[in-house]
């Protein structure tokens, strides 16, 4: 017992120095005013901004959704493959994964320019042009592109788990292929479908990057918010701590009402 | 009786073009227990997922009570699948785990449960109902993946090894549950397993298979004292398979001795496989014998002896209740009944 503990010290250590320390920094920052004195003005501060915050868990919350229904079905029938095939596919699905997120970004930009790509294909047969760029559609279109491996990857990794044999029972006891998702495949992969909205709903709530470059200046987002107190001309990093406080405890309260749904002892076999 | 399950003609190919089932065909009658016999790799299991539905056959026709159901998905038949390894579901409790077919199919709530309250009655797992399944024995996720399957009331049950992963003492207390569980139900079981003695306890009939093509199908008795060629000799219990020929009826030579024997109808001359049991080698005074050895050991098995002789030609095992020193010089004779010829099989 002795020698697990001395090997967790590393990590003990980087918690305290990076993950605690800063996050009482935060709330410290949150709480005073440029003179150095105690307030909770900033927190109340924050209340003019509701609909920037509104707007980020509404634009997250459809990301996460599309996310979910384009990765389930993919994860499920990765996950039925032969072996070999799995790997391939899930070499493909990490592929853009590994190209740098700027850059990613960026393409979407030229893609749905209103001299775009899109635009000009679509001119070709007579269409548009449409407004893509600078909507909050591209701003979601954005986020689904950029964090959709992060909901296959758990899915999949859970529903691999799924004896094939389990799968077989329920279609011997009955179950049509609907019934079969339904009733044992989805209930099975609840845990995946959790940490998968986690790993999607989180980044995508406090993104900046995905709403500045596609959102334009009208789809302003929480992380916007945040930047512009501490980089931009309104600067301001006690309102900047306050927001960042108050977006990790609606971040927080989003958690634990989802892991409400969550069975805690399941043993996946 | 009437065949509940009839395979005619059935073979299995994978892509490769490699062929699990070579044309098999089995008449399975209503409410008989049927096992399926043979060392891994043999299409025995695959057998028992072409009835289930889950594998389709590559050709030939699967029959339940006269109709042809090669199309029919698992979950439209009216058989029921024991798993190897149970494949509970982890997510449900006991209760849950035994109603699911039953809730699939809709039942009323007040008869599931007084169905699963059969069930669970007759595997012996009252008072389990709320236990998690991932929190029961290997013996008792057992009964509650046959009480799952059987709550169904299948015409039909199919059992994939399902005490493969017990210890030995709870698969012999399963083996005789699963015959009573079978006979007071009035219902058909298939049952695949590659122990021998399994097979020959708990069957009305069995189907010895290898390499995908049934070798001998026949009750317990027949399959053990008339195989029909080396191999299932060789797989049912212990044998000692010497090669031979055959110089006329009711004679046989082997290891440059002649016996006499009961079989006859060989062509003059012909090479034949010669089985004897080890219990049927009877030891006698080395002095007056045709055939002598050397015994080269001696192990005690509880009921009798096994003792390895070193003969001509042949290293014989004898199974007898009355020891022999090591390296004494015995005799050895046969019953020309226990002397069992058989035609030499083509390997292919």
């Amino acid at each position: 017992m002795k020698q697990l503990k001395i090997f967790s010290v590393p990590y003990l250590v980087w918690m305290l120095v990076f993950i605690l320390v800063p996050l009482i920094m935060v709330a410290y920052f949150a709480f005073r005013t440029a003179d150095g004195e105690w307030t909770i003005q900033n927190i109340s501060e924050v209340g003019q901004y509701a609909n920037i915050f509104v707007r980020s868990i509404w634009l997250a919350l459809i990301a996460t959704v599309i996310c979910l229904v384009v990765a389930y079905p993919l994860a499920y029938a990765l996950s039925r493959m032969e072996k070999h095939k799995q790997s391939t596919m899930l070499l493909i699905v990490m592929l853009p994964m590994w190209m740098n997120f700027l850059l990613r970004t960026y393409a979407w930009m030229t893609l749905l320019g209103n001299n775009g790509i899109i635009n000009n294909l679509l001119g070709m047969i007579g269409l548009g042009p449409y407004k893509l760029i600078n909507t909050s559609g591209a701003v979601v279109l954005g986020m689904v592109y950029n964090y959709l491996p992060f909901m296959i990857l758990p899915l999949y990794s859970v529903m691999e788990k799924i004896d094939k044999s389990v799968i077989e029972a329920a279609s011997d006891l009955g179950c049509n292929s609907k019934k079969v998702i339904t009733r044992v495949v989805v209930p099975l992969s609840l845990p995946g479908i959790t940490s998968g909205i986690t790993m999607v709903f989180v980044p995508a709530i406090s993104t900046f990057i995905i709403s500045r470059m596609l959102g334009g200046g009208s789809n302003l987002l929480i992380g916007d918010l945040i930047e512009m107190q501490f980089l931009g001309n309104s600067y301001n990093p006690h309102l900047g701590a306050a927001i960042s406080l108050v977006l990790m405890v609606i971040i927080l309260l989003i958690m634990t009402i989802m892991n409400q749904f969550s069975p805690d002892d399941q043993v996946l076999i | 009786m009437d065949n509940i399950v009839s395979l005619k003609d059935i073979v299995v190919e994978f892509e490769d073009g490699e062929q699990i089932l070579k044309n098999i065909s089995l008449d399975i009658k209503d409410k008989e227990f049927v096992t399926l016999l043979g060392p891994s790799g043999c299409g025995k299991t695959t057998t028992l997922r072409i009835i289930a539905g889950f594998l389709e056959p590559t050709s030939g026709d699967i029959m339940f009570d006269g109709a042809r159901i090669n199309d029919l998905p698992p979950h439209k038949r009216n058989v029921n699948t024991v798993f190897q390894r149970y494949a509970l579901f982890p997510h449900l409790n006991v209760y849950e785990n035994i109603a699911f077919g039953l809730r699939v199919k809709k039942v009323p709530e007040k008869e599931i449960l007084r169905r699963v309250g059969e069930m669970l009655e007759l595997v012996n797992l009252k008072g389990f109902e709320k236990r998690s399944v991932n929190r029961l024995s290997g013996g008792q996720q057992q009964r509650v993946a046959i009480a799952r399957a059987l709550v169904n009331h299948p015409k039909v049950l199919l059992l994939d090894e399902p005490l493969g992963a017990l210890d030995l003492k709870l698969r012999k207390e399963m083996q005789t549950e699963l015959r009573k569980i079978q006979q007071a139900l009035e219902l058909t079981f298939v049952y695949v397993t590659h122990d021998q003695e399994e097979a020959l306890t708990m069957s009305d009939t069995v189907v010895v298979m290898n390499n995908g093509v049934i070798q001998q199908i026949g009750s317990p008795a027949d399959i053990y004292n008339e195989p029909v060629n080396a191999f299932v000799a060789d797989f049912i219990g212990e044998s000692n398979i010497v090669n031979g020929c055959m110089p006329q009826d009711c004679v046989v030579e082997f290891t440059g001795r002649r016996f006499e024997c009961v079989d006859k109808g060989f062509a003059p001359n012909e090479t034949v496989d010669v089985v004897i049991r080890p219990e049927d080698v009877k030891v006698i005074p080395a002095e007056n014998a045709k055939l002598t050895g050397i015994v080269e050991s001696v192990v005690f098995k509880g009921v009798h002896y096994e003792m390895m002789v070193d003969g001509v030609d042949h290293k014989w095992m004898i199974h007898s209740t009355k020891a022999e020193p090591v390296g004494a010089m015995i005799g050895m004779d046969f019953d020309p009944f226990d002397i069992h010829i058989m035609k030499k099989t083509q390997e292919d």
